[in-house]
């Protein structure tokens, strides 16, 4: 992984992050999945649970390999392509580690509850101990495996915490289905339970979304 | 120039309508011949065929020796054995258009009861008209349901109008380098073309054939005007840059002030002169129009969602970066309105420096899309 690649996790397999989100998609159900990048979970949901999975993709060299390997793949941008999507169009909206590096997260996060029935997002936490630690101790901007950029030239504009997260769902009237906080290599974190916990060592947090009226 | 023979009439394989087709300007052709090749085997479920459908001056010979340039197909890179259009694989079907001039019905095909060819008489046909010759013969030939339709351009256009028309025989569409409508500036650029074929004294109104002319100067500068088109600032810069057609000997030695002055211009008038060896001019106005008519969203309230609305083709749009005349915002607009439909779509724009022409030419990241795609819509329709 070069430095001047988004932040991304490596994996062999299904990034253990994906197996995460793909867990919570039911058989047969209908996906979009927002920073598809070469396409890996569309692929996945499509050959092992029948999904009409489709995928939006930013970088224009990871979408035509995604199309190149036969799966439904468009170039677009978060941030400017839902909107043109009809309302109620999926059962999931997926966006995996790109709520941080949106324009406008709050307006993503709107577009994505009105074209699923349901949102899938996950992002590292800014939360994490290991970065207040750095911050407390150096006085200067942290730099972690998961935040790993100077803050001149990181695409994540748009850091939050596991506890800012919850306040905009209260705040935009999602309702939080499931949730979880895992470590960089997605092992789940025991503190479920405890969202003060989870946002001290949790270093990535996944949310399962749906409209409150819904 | 001025003595170029007249367009060879060569026994192109074909196909006769004699029920006629009802065009959409209300005329009715009593009879129409479709001129046809395919390649490669119609599978026995006749699941396999892909349609293909050709550019303003392309033809029916995708993938084999053109009949009268003794040229490559036009698509020899794309359509054969092994390649992105496989034909181990795939019954490969590409039909002349209505209105052209290599066998099927046109300006050059004699007038119904009259021993004169139609000239500019024959009726404004559209690109859907277009697309109803082809689904004829698609039935004629037994086929059901399309695997694919693929086309770029104008080819592009008719693949548009086929998902839009008939989405049950299409099960992938794949309109390339293309537009849901022609933009006032590539009308602009058509308009000019036609007029320097009306300028042209040998033209006579249209009815050249009777004075045993064509307007070959005309239509050779049509050409040029619209290869300018196809090409890019950057590739003409690679290709020509400012060279010159052998340079003055000594500083003061007077060169002509026109002619063959830069190579750039040599190769536009190549370009002009050998197009209209294998052009009819009539058929290059009738095309034209055509093109400037298309506006598959006007057919449809305005709004090209409409079009696709539950559609259950699945599309593959491509656009490449130096195209000028189908720019990317045209696929990507397309795209959007396919999205509104609820489409299943795919899109993607190719680097290159190529132009427009870059659909036709050594794309390595294009043909693998195209082949990536095909396949994946193969394992979706079991094929």
């Amino acid at each position: 992984m070069s430095p001047h690649d988004p932040v991304r996790f490596v994996a062999k397999n299904l990034r253990v992050d994906l197996r995460l989100i793909a867990e919570m998609i039911a058989p047969g159900a209908r996906v979009l999945d927002i920073g598809c990048g070469d396409g890996t979970l569309i692929d996945e949901l499509f050959t092992t649970k029948g999904c009409d999975a489709r995928g939006i993709e930013i970088d224009m060299a990871e979408a035509t390999r995604a199309v190149a390997h036969g799966l439904p793949v468009m170039h677009g941008d978060a941030d400017t392509d839902l909107e043109h999507y009809p309302d109620d169009a999926f059962d999931y909206v997926v966006l995996s580690r790109t709520l941080q590096a949106v324009e406008r997260p709050r307006e993503v996060l709107r577009q994505m509850l009105r074209i699923g029935a349901r949102a899938i997002v996950s992002f590292p936490n800014f939360g994490h101990w290991l970065l207040r630690w750095q911050l407390l101790r150096s006085g200067r901007m942290p730099m972690t495996p998961t935040w790993d950029r100077m803050w001149y030239e990181t695409p994540n504009i748009h850091p939050c915490t596991i506890r800012d997260f919850f306040d905009l769902c209260a705040r935009e009237g999602y309702a939080v289905e499931r949730w979880l906080a895992a470590d960089e290599a997605g092992r789940r974190a025991p503190w479920r339970r405890f969202p003060r916990m989870a946002n001290l060592f949790g270093e990535q947090a996944l949310f399962l979304l749906r409209r409150r009226d819904g | 120039m001025d003595q170029t023979p007249p367009l060879q009439d060569l026994p192109h394989q074909h196909v006769v309508f004699t029920d006629g087709l009802a065009l959409e300007c209300g005329v009715v052709l009593p009879e129409i011949t479709v001129a046809y090749r395919t390649y490669g085997t119609l599978n026995a479920a006749r699941s396999n065929a892909v349609l293909v459908c050709h550019a303003l001056t392309g033809d029916q010979y995708v993938a084999e020796t053109h009949p009268i340039t003794g040229k490559p197909g036009w698509w020899d890179a794309i359509v054969g054995p092994g390649l992105p259009l496989d034909t181990d694989r795939f019954f490969v079907i590409c039909a002349n258009v209505l209105g052209g001039c290599m066998g099927s019905t046109g300006p050059r095909s004699l007038r119904p009861g009259m021993d004169i060819p139609w000239g500019i008489e024959f009726p404004p046909v559209t690109i859907r008209d277009m697309v109803r010759a082809q689904k004829r013969l698609i039935e004629h030939l037994g086929i059901a349901r399309l695997f694919a339709a693929i086309g770029g351009s104008m080819g592009g256009m008719q693949v548009l109008q086929w998902a839009a028309d008939y989405p049950d025989a299409v099960f992938a569409a794949l309109p390339i380098a293309s537009a849901a409508y022609h933009s006032a500036q590539n009308i602009a650029f058509h308009e000019v073309g036609r007029q320097a074929i009306f300028a042209d004294p040998e033209w006579h109104g249209g009815r050249y054939w009777a004075a045993g002319t064509i307007p070959a100067r005309g239509l050779a500068v049509a050409r040029m005007c619209a290869h300018i088109t196809y090409l890019s600032e950057q590739a003409l810069a690679r290709k020509f840059g400012r060279r010159l057609q052998g340079a003055p000997k000594t500083a003061g030695e007077a060169i002509s002030l026109f002619g063959d002055m830069f190579e750039v211009e040599s190769y536009l008038q190549h370009q002009g002169s050998t197009f209209v060896r294998r052009f009819d001019a009539n058929a290059y106005l009738t095309i034209t129009r055509a093109m400037d008519y298309f506006d598959l969203a006007a057919d449809h309230g305005g709004d090209l969602a409409t079009a696709y609305r539950g559609s259950p083709t699945r599309f593959l749009l491509v656009s490449f970066t130096s195209d000028w005349l189908f720019p990317t915002a045209e696929s990507r607009s397309i795209a959007r309105s396919l999205n509104r439909a609820g489409a299943n779509v795919s899109f993607v724009e190719i680097p290159s420096d190529k132009g427009h022409d870059a659909f036709l030419l050594d794309e390595p990241d294009f043909h693998r899309t195209l082949a990536g795609f095909l396949a994946g819509c193969a394992v979706h329709a079991k094929l």
